[in-house]
């Protein structure tokens, strides 16, 4: 079981990560636990400055912008 | 260029996925250029369709939306990908780490800059705060920074290029700059970390993030840059259309003596009116140009519309409601009263200067 992340205050683009890693999780077939986290400060103990972020098991794989289908399938298979 | 020079170039192996790019790119400027030298006989063939006498204030006014209409979709598509590629160079991240431990002075002028060149969106403003502020960047140059980045619009600027004129969007960007510098250095000198909202002083961000940085190609880029377009072109062309109405209206139906009076040189106090009311008005840069055109047009003064223009832009309350979060009061009112304070600078400044 996959423990993912998205980082974001709740903008548009970050609903879209979410739905886009909901998305490639099934469709490779990986059980994953996707959260999503709005609160400030948690996002900055991420270290993350731009929004989306993306962590997958604890580590910050993405930040600023949408991910790349290719990117996000790597980091769920990985 | 045609694409015999461009293969010439690139003997490497046979499918170059650069080459289609470029090759469409070519394609897409001199589409663009031809387009381009067409508007004024396209506008008026388009009047001429209509009903409506040419020298009308409705054929006027009909006329500049015609002719503005295409002309700002045009630009702005060439401004926001040329921007999109460049911008794939910088990110938050990065700015951060030049950022980090910067003294005040340089650290401002720096802000200014980056704050210009990193992309980041309006609902990233409070986590790139925070990051900033948690990482080590002094108070002073974060807001450099945040001050420059709204203030200093690569949207406003090349529209202003292309509607009002080179010498115009020069001193624009140079003012721009200057008044992020010193609103930071300022902000920096009074000390005004302690009103922080109490969590944000708190936080000890984890560092920094090691975020694998993304190998990008020339392509990749410049497919960030037909994103930007696609993203931002679709998102503000309702402001355009707008902004174009309003300004087409001024155009036809404002007499020049009127706006003269009002906005004028000699009407010193249109400044800082200028600078209030465009405080509550929040709308998109793009759509804010052609009115700043119109309003040219007619006579009024150019210190006074830079000042109007800044303000819609850079003092907007949907901002101060999101930075709320991590700012108290008394430093939002700080923000504000010392970004206003440059604009009207500006706005004297320029009035004085382009008489």
């Amino acid at each position: 079981m996959k423990d993912v992340k998205v980082l974001g205050p709740g903008c548009k683009r970050c609903e879209t990560t979410e739905a886009m890693v909901k998305a490639a999780a099934a469709k490779l077939g990986i059980e994953v636990a996707v959260e999503k986290v709005t609160d400030y400060a948690e996002i900055a103990r991420f270290g993350v400055v731009s929004t989306p972020g993306i962590v997958v098991d604890g580590k910050v794989v993405h930040a600023g912008g949408l991910p790349k289908q290719d990117a996000l399938e790597q980091w769920l298979r990985a | 260029m045609s694409t015999d020079t461009l293969a010439g170039r690139h003997d490497g192996p046979k499918h170059d996925p650069l080459r289609p790019w470029l090759a469409g790119l070519a394609a897409g400027l001199v589409a663009w250029g031809l387009l381009y030298s067409q508007l004024v006989p396209l506008s008026e063939w388009l009047v001429a369709q209509l009903p409506v006498e040419r020298t009308s204030h409705l054929g006027s006014a009909l006329a500049f939306f015609f002719y503005d209409t295409p002309k700002v979709v045009l630009l702005l598509t060439l401004i926001v990908f040329a921007m999109g590629v460049v911008r794939s160079y910088f990110s938050p991240e990065k700015t951060r780490a030049l950022l980090a431990g910067r003294r005040e002075g340089i650290g401002n002028v720096l802000a200014a800059g980056l704050g210009v060149l990193t992309p980041f969106c309006s609902c990233s403003a409070v986590p790139l705060f925070i990051g900033f502020v948690s990482a080590g960047v002094p108070l002073g140059v974060t807001f450099s920074f945040l001050i420059a980045a709204p203030m200093v619009n690569e949207v406003a600027l090349g529209l202003l290029f292309g509607l009002v004129g080179w010498p115009v969007a020069l001193t624009y960007l140079g003012f721009g700059l200057a008044v992020a510098m010193v609103a930071g250095w300022v902000i920096g000198r009074l000390r005004l970390e302690g009103w922080l909202q109490g969590w944000v002083r708190e936080i000890h961000a984890g560092g920094e993030a090691a975020i694998p940085d993304a190998q990008l190609g020339f392509v990749d880029r410049l497919r960030l840059g037909l994103d930007a377009v696609r993203d931002i072109v679709g998102r503000v062309w309702i402001w355009i259309i707008a902004g174009i109405a309003v300004g087409a209206a001024i155009h036809g139906y404002v007499p020049a003596d009127l706006m003269v009076r009002i906005m004028g040189a000699d009407a010193w106090w249109s400044v800082p009116a200028a600078v209030v009311m465009g405080i509550p008005m929040y709308t998109n840069a793009a759509g804010v140009i052609p009115i700043v055109e119109a309003l040219l047009g007619k006579g009024a003064a150019l210190g006074t519309t830079l000042a109007f223009m800044m303000s819609v832009i850079a003092l907007s309350l949907p901002e101060m409601v999101i930075l709320r979060k991590v700012l108290t009061l008394p430093l939002i009112a700080v923000f504000v009263g010392v970004v206003g304070s440059g604009i009207l600078a500006v706005g004297f400044l320029f009035n004085l200067l382009f008489q």
